[in-house]
């Protein structure tokens, strides 16, 4: 059987087919990204969900091809409107970065270059992309800032990035990262280091911002409210492959994935009471990388594990609703107790 | 930027203070009597003692110490025990060959260290890598005075490879770049070898930087990416021990005069060592001591241009 490729979405901007990127260490291979697929729809936000260490970030950067040494993209394909970006030329990608695919980082405090000025650090994606001068590349690097909603810009361009607070910091990597009008936006964990409050205002902004400038986004993130907030789509990732692919609406209302339904269970909720037993977790951690499971990934953690989910891989398959799983349960194959019941719901 | 320099040029003051404590205590540590050293060996009890009275050696050492600071404030540094000549004279007739031999060092290897770590740097674990790294601890390890040697046999006196004979430069002497080339390389070589590990240590540690990676996803070169993003930051502990270096060479320049027979303030102070004219050597430590500390206020304000984080008030 082969693996599902072709996606729900009629017109996506961005497809990702089989990705593979590796990081190879003296001793073995590490599998960080194990033939990953999704997509991305047009003017959309795909949330892509794991926990740390599910390969999640390594694909957003193997997207804009950012992997370093010992790191390597070993497979697949990456479709950015109809071309693979992996046939490429370095030169080919530097136009595409920070152009039409631009990058938001999950640490605003080190993701800004302390010797240079913000405005030089904006200024210098204009300058790059749209041949800009400097006097005229500032100017836009002003009205950026003004459009990402920093007080007094004609002031902050000319600081230092250790003079604002990493709320700033972030709209000035947005300010940064929207510069050239991209088509994609890929958010790593945007709001991940920054304060509750500061992360609504940030979350706002950016889906404010899409809306305006019509752009895609891939909000990635262990954060499955950030999802609920801000995403269309969700690729649920666990050890490297995505093991649920769903809209938004369908993966809240019914998570399929016993991984899926794992991480909902472990968010705190103000709509159910469940008394003393507030928060479930999930049993066990991520096996290290030299003890990847033969079958299932996931299979070792999983409540209802069978036979089969020990011995063989299941494949990621698309159901009526357009939907994609990748578990044992959901096919023909399954050799457990029928009647299971993975999200309290009779799945039959 | 200018309150920041004054306060910075009060702040040496009591570096200064402690250095003519050191220098005027010299003379006095010395072992045997100043005024038998400058009275000479034959002298008698009474010529002794007259020298004592003179040189004021008789008064409690507070008051000798002040007549000293007096001294230096107005410019007089005593008198050469050898020629009897003033010691700022002296001194100040030898300064310029040493400065400029230190200056010229610096540049050489400021410019050759930082070629070489960011060579290194760039091509982390490789043969190119390993290759730098190795003649740089080499560089490091050769003593001074060994490679001025070997410089003067192969490329002063030099030897024939195929009819041609190396012996390009000067083995002595200081004016013409012929006579300037080996001093230079000589005292520059270990100073290169310490910026060019520095700077690679440094790079390797910018080049992980979330920033960099920051600016690659905006479609910067990877030129731009090392010389403009990476090496402005790897620069700040560099300009540091740029600074600090300034001082061995200061150091190196006495054993380098020698060898390339100089007239520099460094052999100047050899000589005089040997002499027991220990009015220029007091006269020469205190010279080599403010142009330490005034290099170190530039690497201090040029530290400061680097890096933004410093506050300046």
């Amino acid at each position: 059987m082969a693996e599902t490729t072709d996606i729900l979405v009629e017109e996506p901007i961005l497809e990702v087919r089989n990705l593979q990127t590796s990081f190879f260490t003296e001793k073995f291979e590490v599998k960080a990204v194990d033939g990953v697929n999704f997509a991305v729809p047009k003017g959309k936000t795909l949330g892509i969900v794991g926990e740390s260490g599910s390969g999640k970030s390594i694909t957003s950067l193997s997207i804009l091809r950012l992997i370093k040494n010992p790191g390597k993209i070993k497979g697949g394909e990456i479709i950015f409107k109809g071309e693979n970006l992996l046939d490429k030329t370095e030169s080919q990608m530097r136009q595409i970065r920070g152009n039409e695919i631009s990058m938001i980082f999950q640490e605003p405090m080190t993701s800004l270059n302390p010797v240079y000025t913000v405005g030089q650090q904006i200024s210098e994606a204009f300058i790059i992309h749209q041949n800009m001068s400097k006097k005229e590349a500032m100017l836009r690097s002003v009205e950026m800032l003004e459009l990402v909603g920093i007080p007094s810009p004609k002031q902050r361009v000319k600081q230092y990035p250790h003079e604002l607070s990493g709320g700033m910091r972030q709209r000035v990597m947005i300010a940064m990262a929207l510069a050239c009008d991209p088509e994609l936006l890929i958010a790593d964990e945007p709001t991940t280091a920054l304060d509750v409050t500061i992360q609504a205002q940030i979350l706002e902004l950016m889906e404010e911002l899409q809306d305006r400038l019509g752009m895609s986004t891939i909000m990635i993130t262990h954060d499955l409210g950030v999802v609920a907030e801000t995403c269309d789509y969700v690729a649920v990732m666990y050890m490297g492959k995505v093991v649920e692919y769903a809209t938004v609406k369908d993966l809240f209302k019914n998570p399929k994935h016993p991984y899926t339904v794992g991480l909902l269970n472990s968010l705190p909720r103000h709509d159910i009471d469940l008394g003393e037993e507030d928060l479930t977790v999930i049993q066990g951690s991520v096996p290290a990388p030299d003890q990847i499971p033969e079958g299932c990934r996931f299979a070792p953690r999983c409540p209802f594990a069978s036979d089969i989910c020990q011995e063989r891989l299941p494949h990621l398959e698309q159901s009526e609703d357009g939907n994609q799983i990748r578990c044992w349960i959901y096919t023909d194959e399954w050799d457990g107790d029928p009647e299971v019941n993975v999200n309290g719901k009779r799945t039959s | 930027m200018f309150t920041f320099i004054v306060r910075r040029i009060i702040q040496t003051i009591p570096v200064l203070i402690g250095v003519t404590i050191l220098t005027f205590s010299m003379m006095h540590l010395i072992p045997g009597d100043p005024a038998q050293i400058m009275a000479g060996e034959s002298a008698s009890p009474d010529q002794i003692e007259l020298m004592r009275d003179r040189l004021g050696l008789n008064d409690p050492l507070p008051v000798q110490y002040f007549d000293y600071i007096r001294g230096v404030v107005t410019g007089d540094l005593g008198n050469s025990i050898r020629s009897g000549r003033a010691v700022s004279n002296e001194v100040f007739l030898r300064l310029r060959p040493t400065i400029e031999l230190a200056v010229y060092s610096t540049i050489l290897s400021v410019f050759i260290g930082l070629i070489a770590g960011v060579f290194a740097a760039v091509r982390r674990g490789g043969l190119a890598d390993s290759f730098v790294m190795i003649v740089a601890l080499f560089g490091l390890s050769l003593p001074n005075f060994w490679l001025g040697l070997m410089l003067i046999q192969y490329l002063a006196i030099g030897i024939d490879i195929f009819g041609i004979n190396t012996g390009w430069f000067a083995a002595s002497g200081w004016g013409t770049w012929q006579q300037q080339v080996l001093p230079v390389l000589t005292l520059g070589t270990a100073g290169a070898a310490i910026i060019a590990r520095m700077t690679r240590s440094s790079m390797l540690e910018v080049i992980d930087q979330d920033y960099i990676r920051t600016a690659r996803a905006k479609g910067v070169k990877e030129r731009v990416v090392i010389y403009r993003h990476a090496l402005k930051n790897a620069m700040i502990p560099v300009v540091t021990v740029v600074g600090l270096q300034f001082g061995t060479l200061l150091g190196g320049a006495v054993l380098t005069e020698s060898v390339f027979a100089i007239n520099g303030l460094g052999r100047l102070m050899v000589d005089s060592i040997r002499a027991r004219d220990f009015p220029i050597v007091q006269g020469g430590v205190l010279i080599f001591a403010l142009l330490f500390v005034f290099v170190n206020i530039i690497v201090d304000v040029l530290y400061k241009f680097l890096n933004k984080r410093i506050d300046l008030n």
